[in-house]
């Protein structure tokens, strides 16, 4: 079994996100301590870029901070490689095509496969564009995560049925950030994910409260988190790390009970 | 593989935006050929657009510079002010035949977004253009004008507060309201379809270029040059010649204080193969694939990447792209108001800077054709400061 997959096996999961080097390392570092102890199941580490055209105003900031603060591919790298020696929760990384095929893919894609990284989630690399990286994914066991959005419709059952790692449900339209509501009929979707594939099925964008993770996961099998954390590091800056852990033990709680 | 020129291109976007581009490529594909789409088209670029445009025979720069015969083709007399117009007006069609019924849209020196706020008013659609903050202070009047045509215009603060700022910010538009939306590309980038619609839609310039010349001169041209941002005004100046090898193809690059500085948008010149705004082609960035904020005078060329087709014609070495300083461009401008009586667009004056240098090099019975994609009225102010003119608008 994969660590991805192992992931979803303490009950649904809970998947939360930040920005490596928002505001620094160090407090990236002790972000991930904090959220592993408090029982984050697997976490997506953002590697900034500078236009994330995905991204709601909240992440942008963290990626601009990120960048601001002198963050690099290979810094991230080396610090992954640091925090793998004791740190043993499953890791993806979540980034833009340009981040992976500037740096190369192969040598992108090894030194992920070399420093325990189990999946890339890429927003702006399509089904159709997968075979960008697939091929370097799969020769190094690095799931490439798939997406699929409100708007997939018809291709749902073509994505899912190709599918890696876990299906990373978009929960409604738009970039991420927080919502109020979310209104997409997500179960449908989920129902023709479940037809084509066993993979496990995470809901993410839009969800902060613990109260939608719950709903979220009741409808799959986990919920991602990113902008509500990141709202935190950009208010409490080098002391968000216990908030953070706080705020992840709350939102596990309330997916456990979904 | 679909949309794609040589490696460049594709469709690298969120898949919320897929089965838009999806269906877009599809409704595009069953009007193209269309009978009744393409009158109704050729209608409005006649009638409301004044196509065909002018190709003028410019006179005194050729006797000034003293080799190739020069030609102007002036877009800058379309309505609108711009060749921005041309595409606008088909993507406005197709976006109503497709039922939608809101048009968004970036704009850099706001010429694309003053077209599209003028295909919205004609066509009774709603209107949102993003605009780099820093643009809507360079070009206040356009912003003015779009508002004035009854569209919002919205201030992109992000990033560097310019083009490619406002391309980001129209496509994360664009997936938060799909449905009754269509995003009106303003150039021949972003994912496929829009390089191949885009360019199919400016290719009436080369169309044009190409009937009028033989006319006039019973031959093809020797070289035809056009200012490249983006790259719709250029790649519609090739398009119809990119088959006749005797034809030199220049798109004249933003080069900003110079291609050995860091203030510049020389895309070929300076930049490497990436992928961002859904195509892979190249782009400006650091040796970590971040995006260069990038520099130039003219805020329509101040854009750190460049069409697909552009840099498959590069690589091919079909068509040749050289930079243009932001001081050389300044002199075209100038020039050109002087000698002809027109005030060219400053990207326009991007390629009049290079054919003042080429065409003296070039023999009397030659032939060269500049694509004056814009008039320049919207760049006096700047211009005037840049001369050290303490000018306003």
């Amino acid at each position: 079994m994969n660590k991805i997959s192992a992931a979803f096996q303490n009950g649904k999961a809970f998947i939360p996100f930040l920005t490596c080097g928002d505001p620094d390392l160090e407090t990236t570092e002790n972000c991930i301590r904090a959220m592993a102890e408090a029982g984050a199941d697997l976490i997506e580490l953002g590697i900034p870029f500078s236009d994330p055209t995905a991204e709601g105003p909240v992440i942008q900031e963290a990626n601009l901070r990120a960048l601001t603060g002198g963050v690099t591919t290979d810094k991230v790298f080396d610090f992954v490689r640091k925090l793998r020696r004791d740190v043993t929760v499953p890791l993806v990384f979540m980034t833009y095509a340009n981040v992976i095929f500037s740096y190369g893919a192969e040598r992108f894609i090894g030194t992920c496969g070399e420093l325990g990284v189990d999946g890339l989630i890429l927003p702006d690399l399509p089904f159709e564009e997968k075979g960008e990286f697939a091929d370097v994914c799969r020769r190094h066991g690095v799931a490439l995560i798939s997406m699929i959005a409100p708007t997939s419709e018809n291709r749902v059952a073509r994505i899912a049925r190709e599918a890696e790692g876990f299906i990373y449900l978009v929960s409604s339209l738009g970039v991420t950030g927080v919502r109020s509501e979310i209104s997409t009929d997500l179960a449908s979707i989920v129902k023709v994910i479940r037809e084509n594939t066993d993979l496990p099925v995470a809901v993410g964008f839009g969800i902060s409260t613990p109260a939608q993770a719950k709903t979220m996961a009741a409808l799959s099998d986990g919920a991602i988190v990113g902008s509500a954390i990141v709202k935190l590091l950009a208010q409490y800056g080098r002391e968000a790390p216990a908030y953070v852990g706080a705020y992840v033990r709350t939102m596990k709680n309330a997916v456990r009970e979904a | 593989m679909a949309g794609r020129f040589g490696i460049h291109g594709g469709q690298y976007i969120p898949e919320t935006l897929m089965n838009a581009v999806l269906e877009l490529e599809e409704a595009y594909e069953r009007y193209k050929n269309d009978q009744d789409f393409n009158r109704e088209l050729t209608a409005l670029l006649n009638d409301y657009a004044g196509r065909p445009s002018r190709l003028y025979f410019a006179g005194k720069m050729t006797e000034d510079l003293g080799g190739a015969k020069i030609y102007l083709k002036r877009e800058d007399l379309n309505h609108t002010g711009a060749h921005k117009i041309n595409n606008v007006l088909g993507q406005a069609l197709l976006a109503k035949k497709m039922g939608k019924t809101r048009l968004i849209a970036e704009t850099g020196a706001g010429q694309h977004g003053v077209a599209t706020a003028t295909a919205a008013a004609l066509f009774g659609m709603e209107c949102v253009v993003f605009m780099g903050e820093e643009d809507t202070k360079r070009q206040a009047l356009n912003v003015y004008r779009m508002r004035l045509l009854g569209a919002e215009v919205v201030p992109v603060t992000t990033g560097t507060a310019t083009l490619k700022d406002a391309v980001s910010e129209a496509m994360r538009e664009w997936t938060r309201r799909v449905a009754d939306t269509h995003y009106c590309l303003g150039s021949v980038m972003g994912p496929h379809p829009f390089p191949t619609i885009v360019r199919d839609f400016q290719a009436v310039i080369s169309r044009e270029i190409k009937e009028q010349l033989l006319e006039r001169e019973g031959r093809l041209p020797d070289a035809v040059l056009a200012c490249v941002g983006g790259g719709s005004n250029a790649i519609g100046s090739f398009y119809h010649f990119i088959d006749d090898p005797s034809v030199r193809l220049i798109g004249c690059e933003a080069a900003g204080r110079g291609v050995d500085t860091f203030e510049t948008a020389a895309t070929i010149a300076t930049g490497r193969l990436g992928i961002f705004h859904g195509m892979k082609s190249y782009f400006c960035q650091d040796e970590f694939g971040q995006i260069a904020p990038v520099y130039s005078i003219s805020a329509g060329l101040d854009y750190p990447g460049v069409g697909p087709e552009h840099a498959w014609l590069h690589d091919t070495g079909r068509a040749e792209y050289v930079p243009v300083t932001d001081e050389e461009a300044v002199n075209a401008f100038e020039y050109l108001a002087r000698t002809e009586g027109i005030i060219p667009a400053i990207e326009s004056a991007h390629a009049v800077a290079h054919a003042m240098k080429l065409a003296p090099t070039m023999g009397k019975d030659k032939l060269l054709v500049i694509t004056v994609s814009g008039r320049g009225d919207k760049d006096c102010a700047a211009i005037a400061r840049y001369r050290g003119e303490d000018l306003h608008e």
